[in-house]
């Protein structure tokens, strides 16, 4: 935002500068001399602060912000011990509300222009202004249009005092209540980094944090505010188990053990091609990978998978190559293909918006209905539902991309489930296809750690790290001890098997396809289809509640783990608050099942998960539970490539904190989550070779799982491209190749 | 549903093609709204909005700036006298007490208390919109107003244009 | 006390004053004559020579040299725009609504003469909003002057453009600041911005302009007329030319008088406004509007020069908008000091918090003092949040907290008071002598 000079407290003095500027919107130059200290300057802080306070309410102790409030610690530090002002104050009805979300104080206001900043200039919403003029000046929205930005929870955060309210948090805790743990959102899978905090084992509240690749410290509200689900009455606390066409509370051995029972009588009687995991794209890396491994390498199935029809092809999204938010700042031209960003993964619409407006990065917007977008896009060429991009298009953002040097970033998704995905896919090979342009996508899917989903092998024909099922077969054999003969199906696959009575076990990780898929006529004939249906979920949805074996998974703010976002970015999430009843991890009720299926993952802690991915997944080597913790800004995988990039210092706040005003200058307070002092990167000995521990080479007793998996009628498919290996060039024994090259169709 | 009459659509239109930047013709607009309905009403706005391509909202936050756009509902005789200083020491303040009690009541005409309007030189003064009047009383101010109430002086609009001329 | 006035600007309109704001009129006055001399002549340098040797400085309240503002533009970058300041609002001034309403056409010539030297094919007359006659009469003008060929294509078969678009405020005194005001000509709140940029480099939507007061515009056709060097001659030091002073208050003849600059106050008050009505004597007087402190009755105040330099050097006070109210001894210095004080608070556009919340205060505390409710401290209290607005107020060098000099011009009422008024203020309020 642009800094505006409004409330003064900054006022310094420059020598040779006549007055007192704000150091706020005075550069830097050369040889600047700045006195932020003398008596002078002194006087007029103490003067402005106190200009701030005559008119401001008395009401901290009721005040959202007491205890976190900018205007409450300058007070502290530096304000008046007596008031002169005895006049009366200022007043208006406390509060109004601006939007369903978002109220307003107006007695509190300090007049800083941040919301409406904001508002206009990082949303492009302007539907807040100040409103009136003097004393008077207020915030407000115009009469019939509330404030309904979907960022307009960012207002909040960044208000320096409590004018802006929450309605979801308003008199919820005090701040010196709260916990704090830093995450990453994973609404969407953009994953902004955040600040979950809690009070009294409940959480309370996400605030941005500023990860400057990602976020910038902004959120969307569906992230922000999209939090008291975890603690929904509706939660399933407890495993349930069908006992007589009802769903009856049971204890978790009971649970497990009628789970596995069940897998282990069908892979006897039908072969793993009997069994289809669907799912797996809401948890984290470590939950996907050890249902992945117990799918693929115990069971044997590879009819696996974390999409729902919704979105492309895994060897889509693992195979091209991909972008970094980061690189639409300076990319030649950007493409966007679809869906509405603003719609599915809303603050990379901030950031594309920001490339275009403010930055001024030509952006074609093919989508086919337009959107959010269209008003900063340089061209905006419509395509027509299902067809791809036209020609002259591709060559023209490649002209312009080639003109002005950099990368010509593509952001590809599904614009809508009515469409097949072949435009999309089709659209991209042609961009992939161009000479001479550094072509980079970024995969705008919407379910929130689908890439780290794909990436761990919850995709047919897939296994961890991006490798193909035969690129990987000799490693993970070695490794796991099997993986499946053939190539499995997809979700529709899987349902039409299951609709024809071919799926016997139908796990569902979190997955709803009776809400969620396309063909709804489908799910709702494949569930009826299956015999025995496994439920690893938070809730009984639709779907859910067609279990035989219900177990209860903890979720998002319960959880430690990492996730891997659009760009292929690696961070953590926190458990901040104890998980309701007695849910359990999806790693750990995985690894729990393989123990019941004869193979001991010895997997104790996540971060042992985390590291035997760093081991064994081609693509995240060496991306250890350590190096994330660590790294500032997560990793971008594959690591190797990105090295150089890893930041390791402490976030937040110490800078200020070592000038012993003890002040906090800023709302944003993520609190004890960053590790302080840790070393900086270089110098470092290569993560990857830092293992923590060997890798589990065998398994203690391998089930049958060798069979070659039934693969009926792969539905391939009509447009798939066709992927062939990269060059990433591997160091030791053969690994598996990561699959990395533009899909040509 | 147009706000603007047709004239007036048109005559908007050609506003804003004056100005480099349609934005600049919200404050020329807004007064082209008040001459036709009387106040600044959210309608109005709304229209302001959408012919200048800004969000009603800017429109609002521009408007409420400027003390001569009416926000809500006034009289037909917008009647604005001055008390900053000049008129303050020639009796300025006897007229607006004057006024305010006199016309109360009266849903034609709104008084207002305005700041310095360059008359000082006819102190104490007033306007009704925006005709100036000078040297008065509280007797003669009334007499004022009075002639607009029944006619004997053609007012203009209370964004101060002349009836069938504007912007 | 038998000055005259000087009449160059208001010459038109006293001489004609039946029809001087027509195009005939106007014409039969000679109107426009110096506009084709120019066009014809053809050297936009010239007159911005003849500008500067005019020794011209801005009339409309802090008294910059025109040349000197025009030579900031960059050179090379287009478009450029002039704008006119005819936001008059500054408490007592009248002169520009005097010059729009009654010789719009000296101003038209003047904001041609000005455009085409500094290279502007499109002006804006930003015009107070609540002068409704001003307006009908200036754009009547600009549609007669430019279907008599002085304004539009090709102006007089020149090759030069010019088009002039009157833009009607709506009622905000903070809009007469320059930055102010290009925030309202842009459709926006008009709040003042921060500089740097200056509007020479980044004004009007971006681009390089110039904002000049009415009187100023008006002065131009006839220094070009006269030329510099024969302009520069009127005055004194480097106060030069004539200028419109409205004299208002306490006076027998309020009105605008012309006079050369260097005549005293007791020239204006005694001479042309006739003195005090029933012939009472001054208590005090403000000169240059309302933002500048006051000066007293004495002889050593009435007798001083016109002269901007001298007056902010020996006293404090600025010339600035050319308004000297007067006030006899029976007036309560309190209460113009509230009733100013009130002015700015009301005028504050809220942007700056030391204006926002001090104005406001400041009003407060007047208020209360200038009705007999004050306490004993409030003086000092007045005089330390003043301080807070506009540092060093009282003993100069003053500076200021916020963007622009409203803020800091709440202040000068209080100085004024604390350095005339001060035992009789206290006495007000329980302190005695």
């Amino acid at each position: 935002m642009k800094p505006v000079g409004m409330c003064r407290m900054c006022l310094v003095e420059v020598e040779g500068v006549r007055g007192f500027p704000p150091a706020c919107t005075t550069p830097v130059t050369d040889g600047m001399v700045v006195r932020t200290r003398t008596d002078a300057v002194e006087k007029i802080q103490e003067g402005v602060l106190e200009f701030l306070l005559i008119n401001h309410p008395l009401d901290c102790p009721v005040c959202d912000r007491g205890g976190e409030c900018p205007l409450q610690d300058q007070t502290l530090a530096f304000g008046p011990g007596e008031s002169r002002f005895v006049e009366e104050k200022r007043h208006y009805e406390k509060p109004i509300p601006l939007s369903n979300m978002i109220l307003l104080d107006r007695e509190r206001c300090i007049q800083c222009a941040r919301c409406t900043r904001f508002a206009e200039e990082i949303a492009g919403d302007p539907l807040i202004d100040f409103v009136s003029r003097g004393d008077r000046t207020q915030v407000l929205n115009f009469a019939e249009q509330p404030f309904e930005s979907y960022f307009s929870g960012n207002t909040v955060q960044i208000c320096p005092v409590g004018a802006l309210l929450a309605r979801h948090y308003r008199f919820k805790a005090r701040p010196w209540d709260l916990a704090t743990a830093e995450t990453s959102c994973t609404t969407c899978s953009v994953h902004c980094r955040g600040a979950v905090q809690s009070s009294s084992n409940r959480i309370v509240r996400l605030l941005g944090v500023d990860l400057d690749p990602v976020n910038h410290g902004w959120l969307c509200d569906k992230g922000r505010y999209g939090i008291d689900w975890v603690h929904a009455d509706d939660r399933v606390r407890e495993p349930h188990l069908r006992v007589g066409g009802e769903l009856r509370e049971v204890s978790w051995p009971e649970a497990l053990d009628a789970a596995a029972g069940e897998i282990r009588k069908v892979l006897r009687m039908h072969g793993p091609g009997a069994i289809a995991v669907l799912g797996g794209a809401r948890g984290t890396n470590e939950d996907a990978y050890a249902w992945a491994r117990l799918a693929k390498g115990v069971i044997g199935t590879d009819h696996v998978d974390c999409q729902m029809g919704d979105g492309l092809p895994a060897e889509v999204v693992l195979g091209v190559r991909r972008a970094e938010i980061d690189d639409c700042d300076r990319a030649g031209a950007i493409v966007v293909l679809g869906p509405d960003p603003r719609e599915e993964v809303p603050v990379l619409f901030l950031r594309l918006r920001r490339a275009a407006k403010d930055l001024g990065v030509p952006l074609f917007d093919c989508t086919p209905v337009g959107g959010s977008l269209a008003p900063y896009a340089a061209h905006v060429a419509r395509r027509v539902p299902g067809e791809p991009v036209g020609a002259d298009v591709v060559e023209l953002a490649a002209r312009t991309a080639r003109e002005r040097g950099g990368p010509l970033v593509v952001v590809a998704g599904r614009p809508s489930v009515a469409e097949a995905p072949d435009a999309t896919v089709r659209s991209i090979a042609a961009f992939g296809a161009l000479d001479g342009v550094d072509v980079r996508v970024l995969s705008a899917l919407r379910r929130g750690n689908v890439h780290g989903a794909l990436e761990m092998g919850l995709a047919p024909g897939f296994l961890p790290g991006r490798v193909t099922l035969d690129a990987g077969r000799e490693w993970f054999t070695q490794r796991w001890g099997g993986v499946p003969a053939g190539r499995g199906l997809d979700a529709d696959g899987i349902l039409r098997a299951a609709a024809e009575g071919r799926v016997h076990v139908l796990v569902l990780l979190g997955a709803d396809p009776l809400l969620d898929h396309p063909d709804a006529l489908l799910a709702r004939r494949a569930l009826e289809g299956v015999p025995f249906v496994v439920a690893v979920d938070a809730f009984r949805s639709e779907s859910a509640a067609r279990a035989d074996v219900f177990l209860p998974c903890t979720v998002w703010g319960e959880q430690n783990g990492t996730v891997t976002n659009l760009e292929g970015r690696v961070q953590r999430v926190a458990r901040r608050v104890a998980p309701e009843g007695t849910a359990m991890d999806d790693w750990r009720i995985a690894s729990e099942l393989a123990y019941r299926l004869g193979a001991d993952f010895d997997l104790a802690t996540v971060d042992e998960v985390t590291d035997e991915i760093a081991a064994v997944a081609p693509a995240a080597l060496g991306a250890t539970a350590a190096l994330v913790r660590r790294a500032r800004d997560g990793v971008v995988l594959p690591l190797r490539e990105h090295l150089g990039e890893i930041v390791v210092r402490t976030r937040g706040l110490s800078i200020l904190a070592e000038e012993g005003a003890g002040t906090s200058w800023d709302p944003i307070r993520a609190g004890g989550a960053a590790p302080a002092g840790a070393p900086a990167a270089s110098g470092e000995p290569a993560p990857r070779t830092r293992r923590r521990r060997p890798v589990p080479a065998r398994t203690r007793r391998r089930p049958r799982t060798r069979s070659s998996t039934r693969t009926p009628r792969a539905s391939a498919p009509p447009t798939r491209p066709r992927c062939t290996s990269g060059t990433v060039r591997q160091a030791g024994p053969p690994r598996p190749r990561v699959t990395r090259t533009l899909c040509a169709s | 549903m147009s706000f603007f009459t047709d004239a007036n659509l048109a005559r908007a239109r050609e506003i804003v093609a004056r100005y480099p930047s349609p934005k600049s013709a919200i404050l020329p607009l807004a007064h082209l709204a008040q001459d036709q309905h009387g106040w600044l009403s959210p309608e109005a706005m709304e229209q302001i909005a959408e012919l200048t391509g800004v969000t009603p909202a800017q429109v609002f936050g521009t408007c409420s700036f400027y003390t001569m756009f009416k926000l809500r509902p006034c009289g037909r005789l917008v009647v604005s006298v001055c008390t900053n200083v000049s008129c303050l020491v020639t009796g300025g303040p006897e007229i607006l007490d004057h006024l305010e009690r006199r016309y109360a009541l009266d849903p034609d005409v709104t008084v207002e208390e305005v700041e310095c309007i360059a008359a000082c030189g006819g102190a104490p003064a007033m306007q009704v919109n925006y005709e100036f009047h000078e040297r008065l009383t509280p007797e003669l101010a009334e007499d004022v107003v009075d002639a607009y109430k029944r006619g004997a002086l053609a007012p203009r609009t209370v964004s101060g244009a002349r009836a069938g001329g504007a912007a | 006390m038998s000055v005259e006035e000087r009449r160059i600007v208001t010459r038109r309109l006293h001489e004609r004053p039946e029809d001087s704001w027509t195009i005939d009129g106007a014409l039969a006055s000679g109107a426009y004559r110096v506009w084709r001399e120019v066009l014809r002549t053809g050297d936009p340098a010239a007159v911005q020579e003849q500008v500067r040797l005019s020794g011209l400085r801005g009339r409309g309240g802090a008294g910059f040299p025109t040349a000197q503002k025009w030579s900031f533009l960059p050179e090379g970058r287009y478009p450029r725009y002039l704008v006119v300041n005819g936001d008059e609002g500054e408490p007592s001034t009248f002169k520009d609504r005097m010059l729009v309403e009654r010789d719009p056409h000296q101003l038209v010539e003047g904001i041609a003469i000005a455009s085409y030297a500094i290279g502007c094919n499109l002006a804006f007359v930003y015009l107070r909003g609540e002068f409704a006659l001003g307006y009908e009469r200036l754009t009547q003008a600009i549609a007669d002057a430019r279907s008599h060929g002085f304004l539009g294509r090709d102006v007089l078969g020149s090759g030069f453009d010019l088009d002039v678009v009157v833009h009607r405020g709506a009622g905000a005194y903070i809009c007469g600041e320059e930055t102010a005001l290009i925030e309202s000509l842009e459709g926006e709140r008009g709040m003042p911005r921060i500089r740097p940029p200056f509007p020479a480099v980044e004004g009007l939507y971006a681009k390089p302009t110039v904002v000049n007061n009415v009187e100023t515009l008006s002065t131009l056709p006839h220094i070009v007329e006269m030329g510099g060097e024969e302009y520069a001659k009127l005055g004194v030091n480097r106060s030069t030319g004539t200028r419109i002073f409205s004299v208002s208050g306490h006076v027998k003849r309020p009105g605008n008088y012309e006079v050369e600059l260097g005549v005293t106050f007791r020239d204006l008050v005694f001479g042309l406004a006739g003195g005090i009505r029933d012939d009472r004597a001054v208590k005090f007087f403000i000169p240059g509007g309302a933002s500048s402190q006051w000066l007293t009755g004495s002889d050593e105040h009435l007798d001083a020069p016109l002269d901007m330099d001298f007056v902010q050097q020996t006293y404090g006070v600025m010339l600035g908008s050319g308004a000297v109210m007067v006030f006899d001894d029976t007036t309560d210095p309190l209460l113009v000091a509230w009733r100013l004080a009130k002015f700015f608070a009301h005028e504050s556009c809220g942007k700056c918090t030391p204006c926002r919340e001090g104005t406001g205060w400041i009003e407060k505390v007047l208020y209360r003092m200038a009705h007999g409710m004050g306490r004993p401290e409030d003086l000092d209290l007045l005089f330390d949040v003043g301080d807070n607005i506009s540092p060093g107020v009282v003993n100069a060098p003053f500076t200021q907290t916020t963007i622009c000099p409203l803020g800091p011009s709440v202040v000068s009422s209080i100085a004024s008071l604390h350095r005339y008024f001060r035992d009789e203020v206290q006495a007000r309020v329980g302190v005695s002598a």
